[in-house]
Order: structure tokens, then C-alpha cells, then sequence
């Protein structure tokens, strides 16, 4: 079962204006800067990118090109703004955030991640202790007031859980050190981060792989996201980016 | 509301060393932005074991030059090194981890710390947005089994952090244990919050001038030993 595409340009080419795609990356630490950077030579507009982590901070170049362009219609992250209130002002994607124009919702990223475990295992919401206390169990974190619908939590054996939605993205963009062409994938150290459950939430997944190996070439036991999940593998080579954050 | 008082205190890296001294032999933990990073500066040599929730055991100390991998990274997005040992995981259970209750001690910072042992870190209402970055704040509350507040005493300009009701947004309720600022360690007991040992040179009366609640004195105050 080959699942190669050729060029990065052909693997993301069916998405339409309106998609929801997941982002990996823990800030710039696994994300999928290639597929990134195809979506915006695309041009898909209105898209909501469902993140974890700050990939789109790591990615800051992309995130401006996203937002001058007027290709975002919402992000949600866990964090997903800079630390620095006067580098935020600067900022075309905090601005647009603060204007309303692209929205912008948070969860916990404990949440976040079990949001993407659960979509990918059939399991439609979950309850957690997670923000019980906090703003989050009260409604869902967005700067546009009218999407903010209220939470239901429940008693359970004397303590107090929230309940949180799984998330099915359309997409999935994923960045693998090793990928063979049946889409068995491997990550690097701490880039795995939230490649992996993104990947089984996804309805179709498309991985950037930076080595590309026939099957077999990567050990059974040495796959970490097994390649029913994924769909397309697109060869692209080993990023260089910066990894610090403010 | 400003107490006004500024009192010379510990650095940041002392702050960072007196809460290594209170991790146990023993431990897994998970460190904050802020102060809390650095207390691995402090662990070296101690037999514990730091989970950062990017998805990593054991990570090592940070990397200098060469040994820079951009795919190596803690939770507060520095490179790091591996140790023998060091074993990778991805977010899911990496997060499952820290709510299943496996990790003995969270060390966070945060912007306001009350006697019932509620704090608030992942948003200032300075910034004037609804939003804002929550992170793995609010899991760590919910699954460690202790949670240690390491941050400074007042705010830049003086004005209160350890405060009667949280006027920011809240991370948790209830659920800090200790306090370690550059004035003060403070325990969160359900009497309230009990000055155990304040900064060299300083008075119990000091560190409480600089405190909004009123703080239980221990019996056995001392100073804080490094």
C-alpha cells in the first residue's frame, strides 16, 4: 500500500476553503513547517487550526504569512500567545484575536491532548478534573463571546469533573524523523509531542517524513504512530529552525 | 491594594535551590516557566527524576553548543540533553501521567497565591484579553500530588501576590502547598498559611507587612537555610 505523493503541493491539494487540520508541535518542536508552508501558497482560506502547544509561535513566520493573508478563520491551543504583553501588541495574530476577526479558544493542554486521544478511539467526550475551579469549567475560553456555551460538569465519587468533547479535524499534518511508505512513522526525542494522537484523530492524515525508507526498513517495534492512521507521506528535508520562545 | 515596602530577598536561583531542598529523594516532578525551571540547576546529583510534559522522563541539563538538537527540548522550550535513562512519550500519555496522580511535585509560578491555597498564573487582566495561555497549568494542578508556588514575594511595583481573594483568573482552587518567594517559605495548612522560615536579615513582622492575609507564625520560624 503506497502512499507516497510525490510533491508536497499534490498531498494537501483536495483541502477546501472551511477545513479544520491539526497542528503538531510543541512550540518549534515538530511541527509540520513544509505543510505549513504549502497550505499557504494554496491559499485554502477560512481555515481553523486545531494546535496543542504554540506550534504556530514556533512557526511564527508561517502564523504571519497565515494571518496577513486571511487564510485563518480560529485557532485553538493551549498557548497560543506570546509571554510578552508588549511582543503580543506587535503581534498580527494577537491583534486579529483582539479584534475579533479570527477566533481564538483555549483549553488545557492536558485536555487538548485527550481531546485528539479520544476523537482518534471512538470516544465522544470524557470527563476530567482538569480546570474545575477555573474559568474553563464555566464555558469554553474564546474571545468571541457569542460561542461561549456552558460547560456541564458532574459529581463523581465526591469530586467534581468537566465534560470536554473529543476533536475530529479534518486533517492532520504531521512531521515524523522516519516514515516508510506504507505510513508506519517514527519521531524524533521530544518532537513526538502531539504528532501522534493528532494522527489517529484525524479523517485524513498527512505526514512530512524527513527520511523516507521502504518497508521493513523501519522495525515493527520501533513504529511509534502505525501507518492505518496515516494517509500521504511526502518526503521533505530536515528542517533548521530557532527553538527559543518569549 | 500596595503594601509599598520593597524588601531585598533571595535571587531567583536561590528561590530555585530552597525548593529543591524540599524535593524528596525519590521523586518524579514537573517544573513551571519561570523560577521553577530553574530548580534543576539545584537536583544534579540528588536520585530524582524531572518529567517535562512535551514527553519526557529524566531530561538532562541544558544543552550548550554542539550538543544542541532542535528535536530535544523541555516544557519551557529549551534544549536539553538526555541522561541514561531519559525515555520519551507522546502527549497523551504524557498528560495522562501528570492527571493519573504519578507525579509527586509541580513547582509552578504564579501571579497570586491565597491562604486557602487557590492561585492564579495563566492570566493577567493587565493584557485585557479573555484568552491566554493556560498550558499544562491546570492538568498538573488537577493530577500532582503536591503543588509548590515558586515566585517573588510582590509584584515590580510593590503591590501585593500573596493576597486575601484572587483578583485574577484562577489556575486552582485549593490545591497549593507550599509558597517559596525571595521573603519567605510558607506552608498552606487548612488554618491557614504558616510562616515557616523568612529570608535572611528579615523579621516575621516584615514578610507580613508585605502580605495580604494574616500569616500563623510557627512556632519554629527560622531563617532559610541554603
Amino acid at each position: 500500500m503506497d502512499k507516497v505523493i510525490p510533491s508536497i503541493d499534490e498531498a494537501i491539494a483536495d483541502i477546501k476553503d472551511g477545513a479544520m487540520i491539526a497542528i503538531p508541535g510543541f512550540f518549534a518542536c515538530g511541527v509540520p513547517r513544509d505543510l505549513l508552508q504549502a497550505i499557504i501558497r494554496k491559499g485554502t482560506k477560512k481555515l481553523t487550526l486545531s494546535c496543542g502547544c504554540g506550534p504556530l509561535l514556533g512557526a511564527a513566520e508561517e502564523l504571519r504569512m497565515l494571518v496577513t493573508n486571511g487564510q485563518l478563520k480560529k485557532v485553538i491551543d493551549s498557548y497560543g500567545l506570546f509571554r510578552s504583553a508588549s511582543k503580543g501588541m506587535a503581534d498580527p495574530f494577537e491583534q486579529a484575536v483582539r479584534n475579533g476577526t479570527i477566533e481564538f479558544e483555549v483549553f488545557p493542554m492536558g485536555t487538548m491532548a485527550e481531546k485528539y486521544r479520544a476523537g482518534g478511539a471512538g470516544i465522544p467526550a470524557f470527563y476530567t478534573p482538569t480546570g474545575v475551579g477555573s474559568v474553563v469549567e464555566e464555558s469554553n475560553v474564546t474571545n468571541i463571546e457569542a460561542n461561549r456555551k456552558p460547560k456541564e460538569t458532574r459529581m463523581i465519587n465526591g469530586q467534581k469533573y468537566v465534560l470536554e468533547y473529543a476533536l475530529k479535524p479534518d486533517y492532520a499534518f504531521i512531521h515524523a524523523f522516519k516514515g516508510d511508505r506504507e505510513g508506519n512513522l517514527r519521531y524524533a526525542k521530544t518532537a513526538r509531542n502531539f504528532n501522534h494522537v493528532m494522527a489517529t484523530a484525524s479523517r485524513v492524515t498527512i505526514a512530512e517524513v524527513e527520511n523516507l525508507v521502504e518497508p521493513g526498513e523501519l522495525d515493527g517495534d520501533d513504529v511509534h504512530t502505525p501507518g492505518i492512521y496515516v494517509h500521504r507521506v511526502v518526503q521533505v528535508p530536515r528542517p533548521s529552525f530557532a527553538i527559543t520562545i518569549d | 491594594m500596595s503594601p509599598k515596602v520593597k524588601f531585598e530577598g533571595l535571587s531567583r536561583e536561590l528561590i530555585a535551590l530552597r525548593v529543591s531542598r524540599e524535593i524528596k529523594e525519590g521523586s518524579y516532578f514537573n517544573l513551571g516557566i519561570g523560577i521553577p525551571t530553574l530548580v534543576t540547576n539545584w537536583t544534579e546529583g540528588m536520585d530524582v527524576i524531572p518529567q517535562a510534559e512535551i514527553g519526557m522522563l529524566k531530561t538532562g541539563a541544558l544543552a550548550q553548543g554542539e550538543e544542541v538538537n532542535q528535536d530535544l527540548i523541555n516544557a519551557s522550550c529549551q534544549a536539553v540533553t538526555e541522561l541514561p535513562g531519559s525515555c520519551y512519550f507522546d502527549i497523551a500519555e504524557s498528560f495522562g501521567m501528570i492527571r493519573g496522580g504519578h507525579i509527586d511535585v509541580a513547582v509552578m509560578g504564579a501571579l497570586q497565591v491565597n491562604a486557602r491555597g487557590d492561585y492564579a498564573g495563566w492570566s493577567n487582566p493587565a493584557r485585557g484579553l479573555f484568552v491566554g495561555n493556560i498550558g499544562g497549568s491546570m492538568d498538573l494542578c488537577a493530577g500532582a500530588r503536591k503543588l509548590f508556588i515558586a515566585m517573588e514575594h510582590t509584584t515590580r511595583d510593590g503591590e501585593y501576590k500573596v493576597v486575601k481573594e484572587l483578583s485574577y483568573p484562577a489556575t486552582a482552587l485549593g490545591k497549593v502547598n507550599m509558597l517559596f518567594s525571595d521573603l519567605a517559605v510558607i506552608e498552606i495548612t487548612p488554618k491557614g498559611m504558616v510562616l515557616k522560615e523568612v529570608a535572611p536579615g528579615l523579621s516575621a513582622a516584615d514578610v507580613q507587612s508585605v502580605t495580604e492575609p494574616r500569616l500563623i507564625i510557627s512556632p519554629n520560624l527560622k531563617e532559610i537555610e541554603l
